[in-house]
């Protein structure tokens, strides 16, 4: 089953291939340049070099004693990739496709970015490499992680505002894509999730491929055996493929997605494709995607911007359907609550996005005692700090 | 199978000496009830055939003029049931041959099956998924294909050699060149690279071919009916319907005047 996808691209009847002729033979030739590059020690000894000292691999896999306490149940380790540079996983699959860029000669970077994350890694990439950077992000978006807005800025990247449609990440990536799809012989498009045509999903899925690697190794070495439950955030769902991956062969481990839940499970109020969602075909691949009765993308709400997207991974729709992994949601409310108890107890102010992982796995861990538990914590809370003030208006001292 | 009244239009008109005039417009744009009349505004201005564009909500290979077309369209409560009441009626009065034009989830949401059959009922000829690569389109083929509707695909100035032998593989009807990489929308100047894909797709197929993408002065239309079996204009013709529609038979008529060859 490691073998997915197949030589075309799909995972069972999901991902695929599913752009204008244009970004066809594009894609072919980005494929076949990451197969090389994959296969080339060469590459794989600047991307390990980068990860170790540019970004600050290994994360540490953190065993949260207090929290784990408080809840009195399950053992609860955090696996840091809110330690990296630049604040989350992203740098991961970032540096591996800037080398990827830089390999096949494209001086152009353009990416999408939700909540930021992915668009900071980006910037900071293209700095690094001394690439020209465009970041799409929705109107929306902006607004919601501005702080992220001026740290792209300063590191030199052109972040262009997206007013169409719910101005989020769905119109930030259709934005990506007309510019892709004009600009393609200069341009390589850095997408930051593994969704998107083949290869984007497994590329973005191989990048992010050492989180799960790391967890394992470390695991094994502090409890001598493997977690019971690992606990991961999915908007796209990198982090999550990522993280899940190494362990998709050990069937004893539970893997557990946590979507968006928003403000309810009605439709435009969420972004829990399994919830509400039907197989569909949007930005390049086939997967569950939130959709009205005429086959429309439908409007999503979370109060994380990273998670408020339409249509999940495709990789993650074939583990839903074989019953590998299994998918929950968790509010709005209930992620705001679980960075703060994380906050309280860990000292950790986790990113929105990964607060809704840390919520299942609290909400879990009292009735589980002597088991382990791993959540992906994908990225740090700093972004979030205007959300968070909002949220909990008796802490800030402007405040009543 | 007869053919349809896309193959019997291309025949016409190259005994005719002439290229086909084809317009897009987005079906539901203002509004679903106004869509016959403006296809019958083409048509009595000259256009040969209509490209009916189904609106999608992430419409990634169009430019502005037609996405906001795509908005206007939803607003105005634009479905593919719809879309196909349209083609119902613009049958009652003309035999123009209508390409569905659109992306692929709508269809797929509808069924492929039932909105082959059904567009076949209402008088639709083919159908054109911009989405839709040769390597993803076995199922949509087949079902089309049972149904006798033509499927029309996409060569790219970046299709290798390999695929463009794929697209006309696939295609019935004829075939659509994109005319430059990009999306939908109207440019100053026609691209270098159409004489060359021009020229690759001759090689490997025998079927009319229509030159879309950035044509949209009776000009460039004259340009490229010199070259080629069909001209396509798209946004300069939404763009009419946006500024004043009752200007359109005269858009069309100005573009229809330079099919000869």
């Amino acid at each position: 089953m490691t073998s997915q996808p197949d030589a075309t691209g799909h995972f069972g009847p999901y991902g695929g291939r599913f752009v204008p002729e244009v970004l066809m033979a594009p894609l072919e030739e980005l494929e076949q340049a990451y197969r090389a590059a994959s296969a080339d020690p060469s590459f794989q000894a600047e991307l390990t070099d980068l990860l170790t000292h540019y970004a600050g691999r290994p994360t540490p896999l953190y065993y949260a004693r207090r929290l784990s306490e408080t809840l009195g149940g399950a053992k609860i380790y955090l696996k840091r990739e809110d330690l990296l540079h630049t604040g989350a996983h992203k740098i991961n699959n970032c540096l591996g496709q800037a080398l990827l860029a830089r390999r096949m000669g494209k001086k152009r970077i353009i990416a999408e970015t939700g909540a930021g994350q992915h668009g900071v890694a980006t910037a900071s990439v293209c700095a690094l490499f001394g690439l020209e950077c465009v970041v799409y992000m929705g109107e929306e978006d902006m607004r919601r992680q501005r702080l992220n807005v001026f740290r792209m800025r300063l590191m030199g990247a052109n972040v262009v505002s997206v007013t169409n449609g719910s101005r989020t990440l769905k119109d930030a990536i259709s934005e990506a894509m007309r510019d892709w799809v004009t600009n393609v012989h200069s341009t390589h498009y850095l997408l930051g999730s593994a969704l998107g045509a083949h290869p984007y999903p497994l590329m973005v899925r191989d990048f992010h491929r050492v989180i799960g690697d790391e967890t394992r190794v470390e695991i094994l070495k502090r409890e001598s055996r493997l977690p019971d439950s690992i606990f991961a955030c999915v908007g796209g769902g990198s982090n999550a493929i990522g993280m899940f991956h190494a362990f998709i062969g050990d069937e004893n481990v539970k893997l557990i997605g946590i979507e968006a839940g928003g403000r309810s499970l009605q439709l435009g109020e969420h972004a829990a494709r399994f919830a509400g969602g039907a197989p569909g075909v949007l930005h390049g691949a086939k997967s569950y995607l939130l959709q009205d009765a005429d086959g429309q993308a439908a409007l999503t709400h979370s109060v994380s911007a990273g998670l408020d997207y339409v249509l999940i991974g495709p990789e993650h729709a074939w583990l839903h359907d074989r019953g590998r992994a299994e998918y929950t949601s968790c509010s709005d409310a209930e992620a705001l609550a679980a960075a703060k108890k994380l906050a309280r107890t860990e000292g950790i102010i986790p990113a929105l996005e990964s607060a809704h992982a840390v919520h299942e796995a609290v909400r879990r861990a009292p009735a589980e005692p002597g088991r382990l538990f791993v959540v992906s914590l994908s990225g740090r809370g700093d972004k979030d700090t205007d959300i968070y003030r909002e949220n909990f208006p008796e802490l800030d001292a402007s405040g009543k | 199978m007869q053919p349809t009244r896309i193959q019997k239009l291309f025949d016409r008109t190259r005994k005719e000496g002439r290229a086909a005039l084809i317009a897009y417009v987005t079906a539901g744009d203002p509004s679903p009830e106004r869509t016959p009349e403006i296809v019958a505004a083409l048509e009595r201005g000259g256009v040969d055939l209509i490209e009916l564009g189904v609106p999608f909500s992430d419409p990634i290979a169009d430019g502005p003029v037609i996405q906001r077309a795509a908005a206007r369209a939803l607003k105005a409560g634009t479905t593919v049931p719809k879309v196909l009441d349209m083609a119902r009626a613009i049958r009652k009065t003309s035999e123009i041959p209508i390409l569905l034009f659109t992306y692929l989830n709508p269809v797929l949401r509808y069924g492929l099956d039932k909105l082959a059959r059904d567009a076949k009922a209402a008088g639709i000829d083919g159908c054109l998924l911009t989405d839709v690569s040769v390597e993803e389109a076995e199922p949509y083929v087949n079902a089309m294909r049972a149904a006798e509707l033509d499927t029309v695909f996409l060569a790219a100035p970046t299709s290798t050699e390999r695929r463009l032998n794929q697209v006309a593989q696939y295609s019935t009807g004829f075939v659509y060149l994109v005319s430059r990489t990009g999306v939908t929308g109207e440019r100053a100047d026609l691209s270098g690279s159409l004489v060359p894909l021009l020229e690759k797709m001759r090689k490997v197929t025998k079927l009319p071919l229509a030159v879309g993408f950035g044509i949209s002065t009776p000009d460039q239309a004259g340009a490229v009916a010199n070259l080629a079996d069909g001209v396509v204009v798209g946004s300069a013709i939404v763009r009419q319907i946006e500024d004043d529609p009752n200007r359109l038979e005269a858009l069309a008529r100005s573009l229809a005047e330079r099919m000869k060859k």
